[in-house]
């Protein structure tokens, strides 16, 4: 069984400087970490790999001071990790991302399972997953809380605003995850260790034979139109007294206001 | 730190994971744990996740294979964030070194690979009711019969008491033969007529668990017996000469999170229009505590060294590193509460808790007054 596990560094939040004229992220000087949600997934492939002995490889997009973090997937689970980088790269929204991951997934044929955490906590879309899933032409489950193997199928537990639903799908698929875990295992020292010696796969655009006009700015058709800062105008009020006292004040203001009949 | 160590590549990685622990499984909880005085088995895990149970367990067994001085690398930096949590942790190397020292070949293949994964917790059970400080004074028994020896008797504030799974006992094979007679055995979770008693309420270390071990004609495999019959004193003070680097390591840790708490603190209070660190008698205090913790750790560091460097007689040296870093450190915690006032007294304010915890390291792993008998003892060895 392989398993592929994509990350992503995301700038430290106590790093983030945001420029007052642009409103963007200053990114350039922030120090990456592993994005939150990441670290599910590789716990997740952790406990997979426990259970079915499976390859787990990690893969991540980025500049080279992701190398770090594609380490410490290694420390806690990977048995081989690769960078995918290229100039041409940067700039890439969700689907030029995409496409990236989907080429070199592909490279990594036959996988069975793609795990990639839910979002990442820097752009926040959640895209990510299932455009790689539609670009591979697998199927794809989001928001998944559990997943396990059975009769070769795949069966996934996946969170809804009206509780839990049981999927199952055939391998290959590509799961984002949100689990809710107690417990996330710290990297190894002995792997630590080892993969310092280990020399790192890096993957260009040329070897996973993209072409530039698809990749990065040029390849993204997402287009920021503006970014500006949220204004509360309105202030809060803290009422305090004896609940029964205050249900009756709330429903007096909002029979007021119209939002409930009088 | 104003003495800084040159450490090799492996063991600033030691450092920066073991801190790294520290951050995420340990501090966001070692208050509430003090507070509920209740054991969490997350940081050992985490702990047995990342190899480091396996540090000074031999390369072949499937450990680091390191040595003293980085088990007190990675106690010290542990007992910064809580000294209960390495208490767990250095109590189980108290009960691995026997097996890794005086182990039989099938002994070691048996339990050292489960003691370097975490797999397996250890303790060591040497002191009894009548028999602390005198620990010559120990009554349990150990009676051959047939392929199996049976144990009886009640070891007494046994760290990971119920919660090892690998107890090495000290026992009487030959009570007639007095120190001479009693030899070293291990107890596995489970052996019929082995039970833990009930966990103690302790003033610090909370998190940690201590209980009796009940010996109730306990039935074990002749082959359980570590080393010789007779041996098992041999086998208990080699294993305090060698663990005791690691109480006066806990020290350290406790003592440079007291003093980096109490200073911080001294530099932000406000009293007399200005921050009380301006004050001399307080800058002094902190000039005082930095000389006695630098000084403790330059000795831990260089017995643990001495150590490793393949020392014979090192009974006296270990002695003197646990006695002078724990006196140290009991002193320092009492300072940096002294420091901040009415502040370090609140139970919110975690330096009353290393004030707590630092007590028990003058206490166990031998009485800094046994400390100083040792001391003496091999003293007048050199000078007769």
């Amino acid at each position: 069984m392989r398993i592929i596990v994509s990350i992503k560094g995301v700038p430290k939040l106590e790093t983030v400087k945001v420029d007052p004229e642009t409103h963007t992220l200053r990114r350039e000087s922030a120090e990456l970490m592993l994005n939150p949600f990441d670290r599910s997934a590789l716990e997740i492939a952790a406990r997979l790999k426990e259970k079915y002995h499976a390859e787990v490889i990690a893969i991540s997009m980025g500049p080279p001071n992701v190398i770090p973090l594609l380490r410490e997937a290694y420390s806690i689970c990977a048995d081989r990790i690769i960078l995918l980088s290229d100039r041409a790269f940067a700039g890439a929204d969700t689907l030029a991302t995409s496409r990236v991951l989907a080429q070199a997934i592909k490279k990594l044929a036959p996988f069975d399972l793609v795990l990639m955490g839910l979002k990442s906590a820097d752009g926040e879309t959640a895209q990510v997953p299932p455009e790689t899933a539609a670009l591979l032409g697998i199927p794809s489950i989001t928001n998944v809380k559990d997943l396990f193997f059975e009769d070769k199928k795949i069966i996934a537990l996946r969170e809804t605003e009206y509780g839990l639903e049981e999927l199952e799908a055939e391998p290959p698929i590509v799961a984002s995850l949100y689990p809710k875990l107690d417990y996330f295992r710290p990297p190894s020292f002995k792997r630590l260790l080892e993969v310092k010696n280990r020399e790192l796969e890096i993957w260009s655009a040329k070897d996973l034979e993209l072409s530039i006009e698809k990749l990065g700015l040029s390849g993204s058709p997402t287009r920021v139109s503006g970014v500006f800062e949220k204004k509360f105008a309105d202030k809060g009020e803290i009422w305090e007294g004896e609940p029964e006292e205050l249900a009756k004040r709330l429903i007096t203001l909002l029979k007021e206001k119209g939002f409930l009949k009088a | 730190m104003l003495v800084k160590y040159s450490l090799t590549e492996e063991q600033s990685l030691l450092v920066e994971l073991i801190k790294r622990i520290g951050e995420e499984y340990i501090a966001p909880f070692a208050l509430e744990w003090d507070e509920k005085e209740s054991f969490d088995n997350r940081p050992i895990r985490a702990l047995a996740d990342a190899d480091l149970f396996g540090i000074i367990v031999p390369k072949e067994y499937g450990g680091l294979g390191m040595g003293v001085f980085e088990m007190c690398l990675a106690v010290e930096w542990l007992s910064y964030y809580c000294a209960g949590v390495s208490t767990t942790y250095a109590a189980s190397f108290l009960g691995a070194y026997p097996l890794i020292l005086f182990g039989n070949e099938k002994q070691k293949e048996k339990y050292l690979p489960d003691i370097a994964r975490g797999k397996k917790l250890c303790a060591f059970a040497l002191t009894e009711p009548q028999a602390g400080s005198d620990a010559f004074g120990i009554k349990t028994t150990a009676r051959k019969e047939g392929d199996y020896y049976v144990l009886n008797g009640v070891k007494q504030w046994i760290t990971n008491g119920g919660l090892a799974d690998i107890n090495i006992v000290i026992a009487l094979t030959d009570p007639a033969k007095g120190p001479r007679g009693a030899s070293a055995f291990i107890v596995e979770k489970g052996d019929p007529g082995f039970s833990a008693g009930k966990k103690e309420k302790k003033l610090g270390l909370r998190s940690s668990v201590t209980t009796d071990l009940i010996f109730n004609d306990c039935k074990i495999p002749a082959d359980r017996l570590l080393s010789r019959e007779g041996m098992g004193f041999m086998v208990a003070l080699k294993t305090l000469d060698y663990a005791r680097c690691g109480a006066g390591a806990q020290a350290l840790g406790v003592a440079q999170a007291a003093l980096e708490v109490s200073i911080k603190h001294a530099k932000k209070r406000i009293q007399f229009g200005q921050p009380v660190y301006n004050f001399q008698a307080v800058s002094h205090t902190f000039a005082e505590m930095t000389m006695r913790l630098e000084a403790s750790r330059a000795l831990v560091y260089q017995v643990a060294k001495f150590i490793d460097a393949g020392a014979k007689d090192f009974s006296g040296a270990s002695a003197m590193a646990k006695c002078f870093a724990t006196d140290q450190a009991m002193w320092i915690c009492e300072r940096a509460i002294q420091m901040m006032g009415g502040y370090g007294y609140m139970r919110d304010y975690p330096v009353q808790k290393f004030f707590r915890d630092v007590k028990c390291l003058q206490i166990y792993e031998g009485t800094n007054e046994i400390q100083k008998n040792v001391i003496a003892r091999e003293l007048s060895k050199v000078y007769k």
